[in-house]
């Protein structure tokens, strides 16, 4: 996907001032929030849980290249191929041999944001091949001219029921329909034929487990039970980090999944795909294909923000994060938005050309609290800062100021004298109910706010003062120096 | 009981009557309030803005300044939060400093979980009369654990009316230099937590954070309203002579 990650703050202004998608983001909380805080408290023990499914994914990750041998052999004596696409384009190039291989025409496929890296959709045109996506929410960004996701778990969450209506009525050609149970139905229609004559389904993988040399698929729609086992190919996209060592760690990392993601307790489908159909079965692909991707994933398990890839993309990050409840995730400007997206893509896509994102957050750790693998999303977005401020990516005055700022602190005298100038100065600005209308330099603050002004004499003066009238008080604060 | 105040820079700077409001409600707690006349900043503008030397040399002032104190206690979830969560991290490869910093970080307390939980405070000394609604603090509340706390102290005080407004947790969004650095989306934020405080109707928002309290008030100001906004400490003590 094309990186706009270095317009955020542009496309941030845009989407606070889109009355429509405001209205759109409000849906957020009822839909996530609300129902994953009930979810939880099925749980006997959250906390314990949640400590268990990060020992899980950290586990899997201290050993990653252990655990995808092991995978690769199981998968591999179960019938399916594995392969290893080291960057983007290796994805697109794998999927096309494996098109060309077995004569496809027509490929299905469910939701893979792995795909969106590499703007998979695009390339199976390019070569002359059709692609239909099949879950909803990404159907209806196809069909609106391949529209980027917003969330990883709601691609369209930024539509409204109204805005899918419009653009069903224009793309179908068919009578508006108002009601969602219509609007799925008219969908599920389109959607049904293509099942039937695809010759290749792409999926992507929630987990891959190395036991037994399976990929696990969650979904609501029943969308990718249809696609990975329909057609004869079935083409299973994901990230090499998204292994689980058994079965038994699924399951355990299933409580917290759907719970954390939609508030459900168990979503309505869960495939656990291995191998191809083998003798006498009935249901399964012929050729079954494994694309382990890692594009950038290996530099981040060497990095210090490694513990980003415990995540499980259940989005209750993003969900609970204010920023994005406010901006929405197209501000972002690439597939994974919200605090996971603020570290992911820097790393992916490089630093340069998001700056912005691991600074567009409050550090309010609204993110870390919510993780159900514990990621310290707040202290990884600060790892990012310290490499923007190590190689001098932040604006000169940026610099300056904060240096000015721990130079003056650092030593004490001269901050007595650098503050007691500086709040009588600030004073001055105040109007007569003690608010700064206007401030220099940080018009950032003053343009929709006022800055409460200074009291006009600090502390430390104040207390010196008293100190004289008091010996006790002079005393201690003699003993500190 | 010696208990090292730290002021915080943005009290010291801003709002130097809650520093005198918080000494007060240490002293009538019992507590022998030391306040170290070199203090300043704890460095966290330049930790949240990835300048990791300059927050070391703060940090290791702060350890000198108040390691011989049994407690450290700030009127701040924030600045408490930086010293107990985070200075540890950024020396743990020096073993010296390392045990220094993790001893202060063990007796380092925001002010009224303080009050609460080490001074076991039954009464305040201050008065107030009307409807209070209690904004928490990020760093205050998934720090250090301050929810109950400021309400339970605010509780016992006769005339408090405590209501509690729509998304108390959520953040007002300072975040920092985040406020100067993205301020037409942390103004947004301010926003959305000022109607809640508008919608609540409560006469008074009270909260624990400087950050938070020019934010809040500074957005309630540009929209004309004029709810008070009070830190917590100041609102516990009561009266302070004028001028403090």
């Amino acid at each position: 996907m094309q990186v706009a990650s270095m317009y955020f703050k542009e496309r941030a202004h845009v989407k606070l001032h889109d009355t429509q998608l405001q209205l759109n983001l409000t849906k957020i909380k009822y839909k996530f929030v609300e129902k994953r805080r009930s979810a939880m408290t099925e749980l006997d023990d959250f906390e314990g849980t949640r400590e268990a499914a990060r020992g899980i994914r950290q586990r899997a990750l201290d050993d990653l290249d252990v655990w995808l041998t092991i995978f690769e052999e199981n998968a591999r004596a179960r019938g399916a191929t594995v392969l290893y696409a080291q960057t983007p384009a290796d994805v697109n190039a794998l999927v096309l041999e494996i098109a060309q291989r077995h004569d496809v025409r027509k490929i299905i496929k469910s939701k893979s944001m792995v795909s969106e890296e590499s703007g998979l959709d695009h390339a199976i045109e390019g070569a002359g091949l059709t692609v239909v996506e099949t879950d909803l929410g990404e159907y209806i960004l196809q069909i609106n001219n391949y529209e980027p996701p917003s969330h990883i778990i709601g691609p369209a969450l930024h539509k409204s029921r109204d805005e899918v209506a419009d653009l069903f009525h224009k793309r179908h050609g068919k009578p508006r329909k108002e009601g969602i149970d219509e609007l799925c139905l008219e969908a599920r229609a389109e959607l049904r034929t293509h099942y039937l004559t695809a010759d290749m389904g792409i999926s992507g993988g929630n987990f891959f487990i190395a036991e037994t040399g399976s990929v696990a698929i969650v979904t609501n729609e029943g969308n990718a039970t249809l696609t990975t086992t329909l057609p004869k190919v079935h083409v299973a996209i994901s990230g090499i980090e998204k292994i689980v060592p058994t079965l038994e760690d699924l399951a355990t990392l299933m409580r917290l999944l759907p719970r954390s993601a939609t508030g459900q307790s168990i979503s309505n489908y869960v495939d656990v795909l291995t191998g191809t159909k083998g003798p006498g079965e009935f249901n399964g692909a012929e050729h079954m294909y494994f694309i382990l991707v890692d594009s950038g994933r290996s530099n981040v398990l060497a990095s210090d923000v490694r513990e980003a890839l415990r995540c499980i993309r259940c989005g209750a990050c993003m969900n609970h994060c204010p920023v994005y409840q406010n901006v929405g995730g197209h501000s972002y400007g690439w597939v994974y938005p919200g605090p996971i997206g603020s570290i992911l893509t820097p790393m992916y896509v490089g630093l340069e050309q998001a700056l912005d994102l691991p600074q567009a957050s409050t550090m309010c750790n609204q993110c870390g609290v919510v993780c159900p693998v514990k990621i310290p999303l707040p202290d990884l977005q600060r790892k990012l800062r310290e490499k923007e401020f190590e190689r001098r990516l932040r604006p000169w005055y940026e610099r300056a100021a904060l240096r000015a700022w721990a130079f003056v602190a650092a030593r004490p005298a001269l901050y007595g004298v650098a503050t007691r100038v500086g709040i009588r100065a600030l004073r001055m600005l105040a109007d007569r109910n003690g608010m700064i209308r206007k401030l220099p330099l940080v018009g950032g603050w003053t343009d929709e706010r006022d800055m409460p002004a200074p009291a006009g004499r600090t502390f430390r003066e104040l207390y010196a003062a008293r100190a004289q009238a008091r010996p006790v008080a002079r005393e201690a604060a003699g003993a500190s120096r | 009981m010696r208990v090292g105040f730290f002021v915080t820079c943005l009290v010291d700077l801003m709002r130097p009557s809650i520093g005198f409001a918080a000494i007060k409600l240490l002293e009538s707690g019992g507590a022998d309030v030391f306040v170290p006349a070199s203090q300043t900043c704890c460095g966290q503008p330049a930790y949240n803005s990835g300048d990791r030397a300059d927050t070391i040399t703060l940090a290791r002032k702060v350890v000198e300044e108040f390691e011989r104190c049994d407690y450290v206690v700030a009127p701040s979830g924030s600045c408490s939060g930086m010293i107990k969560t985070h200075y540890a991290e950024l020396f743990a490869d020096d073993p010296a400093w390392s045990s220094r910093v993790t001893a202060l970080a063990a007796k380092t307390y925001e002010l009224t979980d303080f009050l609460v939980s080490v001074l076991k405070v039954e009464r305040v000394p201050g008065t107030f009369a009307g409807t209070i609604t209690y904004h928490d603090s990020c760093a205050g509340l998934r720090e250090m654990g301050v929810k109950s706390q400021p309400r339970a102290l605010l509780g016992r005080m006769e005339g408090v009316r405590l209501s509690e407004m729509a998304e108390c947790e959520t953040c007002c969004g300072f975040g920092g230099t985040f406020a100067i650095k993205f301020g037409e989306i942390s103004s947004r934020l301010a926003d959305n937590k000022c109607q809640h405080i508008v919608t609540n109707g409560a006469e008074t928002v009270v909260l624990g954070d400087l950050g938070c309290m020019l934010n809040i008030e500074g957005r309630l100001r540009r929209r004309g309203d004029a709810t008070r906004v009070m830190h917590v400490a100041e609102v516990l003590a009561g009266d302070l002579p004028p001028g403090a």
